[in-house]
């Protein structure tokens, strides 16, 4: 069941749009904000509410790569690998985050305290490499500086 | 040199404040449009100022605005978008607008949408920049709580609600009906022109899409006037551009310059050149999706149509340098990569492939590549070229790939003949 809070996030969003279901992405995102990804449960009670079939939200929310259809952990990983950074050295970036979590590009830590994604440009392509980490933006890093960035991540 | 878009942003302080940006005569080409400037001559001001969209298609802003139905027979509510949603990797630049005066942007959105008597705007926000959406969050409401939003704003009867939408990926969001589909809560495909999104846009209703440097522009333009703006260009094209570099030169960066400036001046001067034990060897002029330049281009002016001579697009104006140490075809098999991955899946030849020639080049990168892979490429920026595909996404996709083709052809035989990358 979706939340109290969540409906009246919802509600809000299908006041400015002509129809319920032109509020599918924001639900999504409202459902995510609160729950962390959007499980199969999840989908089926957004379509519930917004009167349309699961499908329909699923096609939605599988096309969007900011919407997890998997669990998540803690802290998300985005690490830009536009072609700025690749010239900048993003690979090393790639290498050390897999060495130091221990995990691949896609995977969760076993403590559930981050998960690495690939991201395309975060715009600040004269501070390249970049990475964002939940809504911290890191710019100009080296693999020597991520131990210390990584350390604010409980 | 005059640098209006830029003028009011200092990189170690905050944008200015609703106040601060009325005592830098914000919202004064507000109060002039809404005493007694009627629509169509403003659509008349910014068509004569030659303003050519920014978000690199580069179309004349006026002219898009004079396809919108107007008078009291046009369908409502109608809809303003600034298209926020920068995402073409190596672009940088809307950056530096949002996060530097959202004033600039949003007064320069009431003046558009007075210009076409829209209804509602909206701004389009990538997700990832989220200091700009709090900036943006805070500014509308003060803009609201001035007048300057709402209902019969200045007194004019003029009535128009602005609102943030945040993305949550997807670099097809910033095709303009693509877009469309994304606040209309669907799979961000392109949509079949016509119609038009002037005539049938957001929920089929009248609806321009603008890029946030284009609208930035607006205010100026009716402050100072439609000659003014020209006489800022050293081209055809009216106004200043935000040029930007990235890559491996001395001091990377985004600089609001005349329109028409040298690419050599921008790479030398203000990007302060080369880091040493580096030489340029190509520049993608405006995105990842603009065909190579080369060192033989560096005295052409930076404006639509000279680098359109050149074999290239201006694009986003925000260049991307590939240095004589980085492998070409691992440069180009990561554009590739990106684009693979972006392909909404809705017509074929993008679908099908992009996928492909991201393969075939990272076969060659692994020193796997065949003699006869070149045809298929080349072929590839055929099949995949204007005409044959839905939207421009594959068609821009092959044009550094083209370009690439022909300026650094040896550096893709060396890998097939030796089979491995030279630059490991």
């Amino acid at each position: 069941m979706l939340t109290a809070i969540e409906k009246k996030a919802i509600d809000h969003e299908i006041e400015l749009v002509p129809y319920r279901k032109a509020s599918v992405i924001e639900a999504l995102k409202i459902v995510q904000q609160h729950r962390g990804w959007i499980s199969d449960e999840s989908v089926e009670e957004i379509a519930a509410y917004l009167e349309i079939s699961p499908a329909e939200v699923d096609s939605v929310a599988t096309f969007y790569n900011l919407i997890f259809r998997k669990p998540v952990g803690r802290h998300i990983i985005l690490l830009c690998d536009s072609i700025s950074c690749y010239v900048m050295g993003y690979r090393l970036l790639h290498k050390a985050l897999e060495e130091k979590l221990h995990i691949r590009m896609g995977q969760t830590t076993d403590d559930n305290r981050f998960t690495l994604l690939p991201n395309v440009c975060l715009g600040c392509c004269d501070h390249a490499p970049a990475l964002m980490i939940d809504k911290d933006l890191y710019r100009d890093i080296e693999p020597a500086l991520l131990d210390d960035i990584l350390k604010k991540y409980a | 040199m005059e640098r209006p878009l830029t003028s009011n942003i200092y990189p170690d302080r905050p944008p200015l404040n609703l106040k601060e940006y009325e005592k830098a005569g914000g919202y004064i080409a507000l109060r002039k449009a809404c005493s007694g400037m009627s629509p169509a001559a403003l659509q008349k001001l910014v068509q004569d100022s030659n303003l050519k969209g920014r978000g690199g298609a580069g179309f004349n802003t006026g002219i898009k605005w004079s396809l919108v139905p107007m008078g009291d027979e046009a369908p409502h509510p109608k809809y303003l978008i600034a298209n926020a949603d920068e995402m073409e990797p190596g672009t940088f630049k809307d950056r530096v607008l949002l996060e530097g005066n959202p004033h600039q942007l949003i007064e320069g959105m009431i003046l558009a949408a007075y210009a076409i008597q829209a209804d509602i705007a909206y701004v389009f926000l990538r997700w990832a920049y989220h200091e700009a959406a709090a900036l943006l969050r805070k500014s509308i409401q003060e803009a609201y709580d001035a007048g300057y939003l709402g209902k019969d704003i200045l007194g004019s009867g003029f009535h128009l609600d602005m609102h943030l939408h945040t993305g949550v990926g997807r670099y097809m969001c910033g095709e303009e009906t693509a877009l469309l589909n994304a606040l209309e809560g669907k799979r961000a495909t392109p949509r079949a022109k016509p119609p038009f999104p002037q005539v049938s846009g957001l929920f089929g209703k009248p609806t321009i899409v603008n890029n946030v440097e284009t609208l930035c522009c607006i205010p100026h333009i009716v402050n100072n006037g439609a000659d003014w703006f020209k006489g800022l260009s050293y081209s055809e094209d009216g106004g200043t551009k935000l040029y930007g570099v990235s890559g491996k030169v001395k001091k990377p960066g985004a600089w609001e310059l005349p329109m028409g400036i040298t690419m050599r001046e921008l790479i030398e001067e203000h990007a302060g050149g080369m880091k040493s034990g580096f030489q340029l060897k190509g520049v993608l002029p405006g995105g990842a999706s603009t065909d190579f330049l080369t060192v033989q281009h560096l005295d052409i002016k930076l404006d639509y149509k000279s680098v359109a001579a050149a074999g290239s697009r201006l694009g986003t104006g925000t260049m991307i340098v590939m240095d004589d140490g980085t492998c070409p075809v691992g440069f180009v098999h990561n554009l590739q990569h990106f684009f693979a991955q972006e392909s909404c899946g809705w017509c074929t030849p993008c679908r099908e492939g992009l996928p492909w020639v991201e393969k075939i080049l990272l076969a060659m990168e692994k020193g796997e590549g065949r003699k006869e892979d070149l045809e298929l490429l080349q072929m590839h920026t055929q099949l995949l070229g204007p005409g044959n595909t839905f939207c421009a996404l594959a068609p821009g996709a092959m044009e550094p790939l083209q370009s690439a083709l022909k300026y650094f052809r040896d550096d893709f035989e060396k890998h097939i003949d030796h089979k491995k990358c030279p630059y490991d």
